[in-house]
C-alpha cells in the first residue's frame, strides 16, 4: 500500500505569517497578500524533512501534512486519508 | 402539445395549491397520510435510502450532492443524529425556499419527518435566516399543527441563524447550531461528517426534503416519471430580470432554458442568463436550447445550483452585472480565509476596471491571474463562487469587454441593475 504526502493549509487558521514560505520556498510560494499557495502534487520524499518543518514552524499551527494510502483492488487510485500530521 | 410561451410547469412540490391552502387538512387532502414505519422496523432506514438512491434525487440547495448518498452516510454513523432542514436561502435572488415553504410547509416536514425516523434522529432543527420572517412564521405555524394532530415524532422546532451569505453553507449552519458563529468551518476532507453537540448533523435543504416526503408517498418509480433520466423529478426556479412574469416556477429537470424564459415572459433580447446563484455561471444564447441538467449545464460551463435564473437584456451589461455581484460577494466573506478576505475585493475592483472602461489589458491579466490564484483556496466554496461568475462573465461577454478596451464603456453600463443587491450592515454571524 503506497503512502502519498501532501502538504496543506487550513486557510481559516492561517494568518500569512509567511515563515512556511521563506523556509521551504520549494512547496510553498506567497500570494500578494501573503497568504501561502501550496504546492499541492505529492511531496517528493527527498523534501518530506522540509515539509514537516514547515508544518512545525507555522505559529498558527495552520500547516499539515496530509497522508493518503493508495488502495489496490477495485478502488485503485482512490485515496483515503489515513493520518494527518501537525492537527491540532 | 403545449405552446411555446405557456409555462412548462407541473405541480408536485406546490401541488397543494399557494400559501391559502397551505393547512394540514389541505395538505392531507392533496397528499394522503404520509406512510410511517411500524416503531421497531429496522429496515426502514435502509428502504427509504434505497428508494432515494433510486429515485436520483439531488440536492436542490446548490450543491447537487446525491441525497441517497449523504444519507447512507449519515446511516452509517453510531450516534442518534440530529436532521437540519436548510431553508436559509442566502441567495438574493432566490425564493424558491420561501415559495415552498410558504405554499408546502408540510411536505417539506415530511420529508424531514421520514429521515428522522429512519435515522432515529433525536431532533429536527429547521433553519430559517433571520430576515425571512414570513419563511420561519410559516413553517412554525405547520409544526404547531403536527403538533397538535400528534404527528410530530421527535422534537421539531425552527431556528433563525443570520440572514448572511454564507450562513446557509452547510458547516457555517452546522456551527451555528452548535453553538459557535454562523461561519464556515475548515474541513480536512469532504464530504465529512458535520456535528451538533457530538451528534452526525445531517443537513438537506427544503426543496431537497420536500422530494422526499413525495418519494416516501409515491416511491421513486413514480418520481423518475417526469424530469431526464440522468436527472429525474422537478426543480423549483426563481426567475427575475428581462421578464414580464417574474416568479417561482416548478419545471421538470431536462426543460430547454429557452422554454423556461419565454415561460416567464421574456422577449427576444436576452443576451445572456445567470444561472445558479451569485456564485454561479453565465449561460450565453448558444446555451439556450440545451436542456437544464446537471450534465448539460457542467458542459456549458455552469451548474443549476439553487435555481437562480436572472435574464439579461441586450440593453443590459454583463460586465457591470458581474462586478457588482463581485463587490457584493466581497462584502459577504465571513472574513476567516486571506484569499476570500483579500482576494475577492482585489477581482470585484479589476473587475469594475474593466467594466468602466479605464482599464487596459495589464487590468485584465492581473484579474485572471487573481481568478486562478484565489480559487480552491477557501474553507468553504464562497471565493470559488466568485470566480465562477468572474470567469463565465470574461468569456460569455468577450466582446463587450474588447469592446470597453478599445473603445471605453457601452451604455449598458450605467443602466439600472436587474439584480438584486440587498443591503447590508455587515450584520452579526451570531
Amino acid at each position: 500500500m503506497a503512502v502519498t504526502r501532501r502538504l496543506r493549509v487550513d486557510p481559516v487558521a492561517c494568518d500569512a505569517f509567511g515563515h512556511c514560505a521563506e523556509l521551504a520556498p520549494e512547496l510553498i510560494a506567497l500570494d500578494e497578500w501573503g497568504y501561502p499557495v501550496i504546492d499541492e502534487r505529492p511531496i517528493p520524499p527527498e523534501l518530506i524533512g522540509l515539509a514537516e518543518a514547515a508544518v512545525r514552524i507555522c505559529p498558527r499551527r495552520a500547516l499539515f501534512v496530509e497522508e493518503t494510502a493508495t488502495a489496490g483492488g477495485p478502488r485503485r487510485g482512490r485515496s483515503t486519508p489515513v493520518r494527518v500530521l501537525g492537527r491540532r | 402539445m403545449t405552446t411555446l410561451d405557456s409555462p412548462p410547469v407541473t405541480q408536485r412540490l406546490l401541488a397543494t395549491g399557494g400559501p391559502e391552502h397551505a393547512g394540514l387538512a389541505n395538505h392531507l387532502a392533496v397528499h394522503g397520510t404520509l406512510p410511517v414505519p411500524e416503531r421497531r422496523d429496522r429496515d426502514f432506514a435502509p428502504r427509504l435510502v434505497a428508494a432515494i438512491e433510486q429515485s436520483g434525487l439531488t440536492g436542490r440547495g446548490g450543491g447537487g450532492f446525491p441525497t441517497g448518498k449523504k444519507m447512507a452516510l449519515l446511516a452509517a454513523q453510531r450516534r442518534r443524529p440530529v436532521i437540519a432542514v436548510n431553508t436559509m436561502e442566502g441567495e438574493p435572488a432566490s425564493h424558491k425556499d420561501e415559495v415552498l415553504a410558504t405554499s408546502s410547509p408540510h411536505l417539506v416536514l415530511d420529508g424531514a419527518e421520514l429521515v428522522a425516523r429512519a435515522l432515529g434522529a433525536v431532533g429536527i432543527k429547521v433553519c430559517v435566516a433571520h430576515d425571512r420572517p414570513a419563511t420561519a412564521n410559516a413553517l412554525a405555524f405547520a409544526i404547531d399543527e403536527r403538533a397538535a394532530a400528534g404527528l410530530l415524532s421527535v422534537p421539531t422546532e425552527v431556528v433563525t441563524p443570520p440572514g448572511r451569505y454564507v450562513s446557509g453553507e452547510e458547516s457555517a449552519l452546522v456551527h451555528w447550531l452548535d453553538g459557535g458563529e454562523s461561519t464556515p468551518t475548515f474541513r480536512v476532507e469532504k464530504p465529512t461528517i458535520l456535528r451538533v453537540g457530538g451528534r452526525p448533523t445531517l443537513v438537506d435543504n427544503a426543496e431537497t426534503m420536500a422530494n422526499i416526503g413525495l418519494i416516501g408517498r409515491y416511491g421513486p418509480v413514480w418520481f423518475r416519471e417526469v424530469g431526464a433520466p440522468d436527472a429525474p423529478g422537478t426543480t423549483l426556479l426563481t426567475v427575475s430580470g428581462a421578464v414580464s412574469r417574474p416568479g417561482i416556477y416548478e419545471i421538470p429537470l431536462g426543460t430547454r432554458v429557452d422554454r423556461v424564459l419565454t415561460g416567464a415572459g421574456a422577449d427576444s433580447g436576452i443576451a445572456a442568463v445567470l444561472l445558479g446563484g451569485y456564485g454561479g455561471a453565465w449561460l450565453g444564447p448558444q446555451h439556450f436550447s440545451s436542456p437544464l441538467t446537471p450534465s448539460a449545464m457542467a458542459t456549458a460551463g455552469a451548474s443549476i445550483g439553487a435555481g437562480v435564473v436572472v435574464a439579461l437584456a441586450t440593453s443590459s451589461c454583463g460586465l457591470a452585472e458581474t462586478a457588482r455581484i463581485a463587490h457584493w460577494m466581497a462584502g459577504e466573506s465571513a472574513g476567516q480565509c486571506g484569499p476570500c478576505v483579500f482576494g475577492l475585493p482585489a477581482i470585484a475592483e479589476d473587475l469594475t476596471l474593466l467594466a468602466a472602461g479605464r482599464s487596459s489589458h495589464s487590468v485584465l491579466e492581473r484579474l485572471c491571474h487573481r481568478l486562478d490564484e484565489v480559487e480552491g483556496r477557501g474553507a468553504c466554496g464562497h471565493p470559488d463562487g466568485v470566480v465562477r461568475i468572474v470567469r463565465s462573465a470574461l468569456s460569455v461577454f468577450a466582446d463587450d469587454l474588447a469592446s470597453h478596451l478599445r473603445s471605453g464603456p457601452c451604455p449598458g453600463s450605467r443602466a439600472h441593475t436587474v439584480l438584486a443587491l440587498p443591503g447590508r450592515d455587515g450584520g452579526p454571524w451570531r
